[in-house]
């Protein structure tokens, strides 16, 4: 489904990301630690486009992705969430997951001037889905609340929302349960878990062990952005090298 | 429409039974409602703060007064040919303007539009200079003569504000004006939910020129004359003043603002001819003092409170 080859950035002459092979085959919960600094975000970034690779390559479903915008890799089937939360804060819930089918939407300006069959139907279907999502995520009572005006935790789920909302075939989180309580981080597994039997491939960034433990099929680990290792949680576990990553080597 | 905004039409029809001798100064109010409508689109739903929104004002009323001029005064084909050749400048220029925000964005339409009007002042061959365009010719509007009282005037800028004022109800309502609003909100997150925000921001600035465009063509036709007023900075800054006083991002902002702040200054000058401007501004003052959200926004804050 998504895979880098080489793949290398470097901001001047600092290297934050070296040679980062990857192979995520579809269907799979991935999940991709690291200590702080490792590079976890910047390879995000690499895959959606924010920040292209300085070399190496990006490829989805056979989509050669390497340097492609951000707003085509959206269309291409690749969402994400980010570290900071970042709603359209000043509109609804409903309006942001509303926005959020936009890259699927075919309805042109002039339809919306004339309103054509084709708009009128789209808006329904848009609408739709998007009080359907806040369902999916467990915040539709918030529909009509400004983002802003939302918990924290709803946020949260409200970002998954609108990311859902692309359609996409692989949603990247971006630690989705920071700042959770340990409730709220059970919670999160369960939707994590819904999500990927509705089709989807989910790769996330996490740094609680029992979120990583519970949702993960397998781990990709990065420290100094190098990838030290791969595995299932049992393996990674017992990894030497991660250990050594997070404890130190000893004495 | 809501019972409100028919109602709020309707009353726009009042001015012909209630103050025949005030039409002039109504259909002025129209037109720079229209004017303030277009710097709505691009201000209040894109977030594209502009200090040179006249730049397209002007050069809509320059085009509906040199057709006049040298080939028709049919004034419906001049007033889309005129729309079209501003939304053609604004389609030309959004290339760098969307580019920028903040500060740059200020300078950047500051500079556009002084750069227009200065052309047109050396361009006086074709612009007339200083003395203004001479020789604008009207023909009648679908057999009804512009006539002193401004009732055709008053007629013909109310249809055309009510016309594009639905069509800018539609984009707003429409999936690019929700995206837009997006722009405005986080510009930067956009494209990772698979929205182009400078593709977008282009498209709408086009739309706003077009629309101020149409505008300009409007002063020209309904004045017969064009002066290098219409390029000039004090209407850039008067549409975003009464922008801000009506409330931007609601559509009706810029019309009420413009019947105020319009209505004020009249009243002004006739009450105290020589330090008007002092009113204006005390005015304005207490305005964003008091309803830092504009009127409409003050009205808004107060009737959810009732709620």
């Amino acid at each position: 489904m998504l895979s880098t080859k080489g793949l290398n950035k470097r901001f001047g002459s600092l290297v934050v990301a070296q040679d980062i092979a990857l192979e995520l085959p579809p269907g799979v919960r991935y999940a991709l630690i690291g200590p702080n600094g490792a590079g976890k975000t910047t390879l995000f970034n690499g895959i959606t486009g924010i920040f292209p690779p300085t070399t190496g390559r990006v490829i989805f479903q056979d989509h050669e992705i390497t340097g492609a915008k951000p707003h085509q890799v959206a269309t291409l089937g690749i969402a994400r969430t980010f570290q900071n939360i970042r709603l359209f804060e000043y509109m609804s819930a409903l309006d942001n997951v509303r926005l959020g089918q936009h890259c699927r939407m075919h309805a042109k300006l002039w339809d919306s001037l004339f309103k054509t069959p084709l708009e009128r139907r789209e808006e329904r279907r848009v609408t739709d889905n998007a009080i359907e999502l806040l369902k999916f995520v467990g915040i539709e009572r918030y529909t009509h609340t400004y983002a802003r005006n939302l918990p924290y935790g709803s946020q949260r789920r409200l970002e998954i929302a609108r990311a859902l909302a692309t359609n996409p075939a692989l949603l990247l989180l971006d630690e989705p349960a920071a700042g959770f309580t340990p409730q709220e981080k059970v919670e999160l597994m369960g939707l994590v878990h819904k999500i990927v039997d509705n089709g989807v491939t989910v790769f996330l960034i996490e740094h609680d062990m029992k979120v990583v433990m519970g949702v993960s099929r397998r781990i990709v680990v990065l420290d100094h952005g190098e990838k030290i290792a791969e595995g299932t949680p049992e393996q990674v576990r017992n990894d030497q090298r991660v250990i050594e990553a997070y404890l130190g080597k000893q004495h | 429409m809501r019972p409100l905004e028919i109602a709020f039409w309707a009353a726009t029809l009042l001015p012909f039974v209630v103050a025949p001798s005030y039409l002039a100064l109504a259909s002025q109010v129209a037109i720079t409602a229209l004017f303030a409508l277009s710097l709505d689109l691009i201000l209040g739903y894109a977030g594209i703060v502009s200090l040179g929104h006249a730049a397209y004002f002007g050069f809509g009323a320059y085009t509906a007064g040199l057709l006049s001029k040298h080939y028709f005064g049919e004034p419906l084909t001049g007033l889309v040919l005129a729309a079209i050749a501003a939304g053609l400048l604004g389609y030309v220029t959004s290339h760098v303007i969307v580019r920028f925000r903040h500060l740059a964005l200020i300078m950047l339409t500051l500079g556009l539009g002084l750069l227009l009007a200065e052309a047109a002042n050396s361009a006086s061959w074709l612009t007339g200079g200083a003395d203004g365009l001479q020789g604008v010719k009207i023909a009648p509007l679908l057999g009804f003569k512009f006539d002193l009282y401004g009732r055709t005037a008053y007629a013909y800028s109310l249809a055309m504000l009510f016309l594009l004022f639905l069509v800018a109800r539609r984009i707003i309502h429409s999936p690019f004006g929700l995206a837009l609003r997006g722009i405005r909100e986080n510009a930067t997150r956009m494209p990772a939910i698979g929205a182009p925000s400078l593709a977008h921001l282009r498209k709408v600035y086009t739309i706003a020129a077009t629309l101020a465009g149409a505008a300009g063509a409007l002063l020209t036709q309904t004045t017969s004359t064009v002066s290098l007023e219409v390029l000039s900075f004090a209407r850039s800054a008067d549409v975003l003043v009464i922008l801000i006083l009506g409330g931007a991002g609601r559509l009706y902002g810029g019309i009420v603002g413009a019947i105020i702040y319009l209505v004020a200054r009249d009243q002004f000058a006739s009450m105290n001819p020589q330090y008007w401007y002092f009113w204006v501004g005390l005015l304005l003052v207490a305005v964003v003092l008091l309803l830092p959200n504009g009127i409409l926004g003050g009205l808004s804050a107060l009737y959810k409170r009732a709620e």
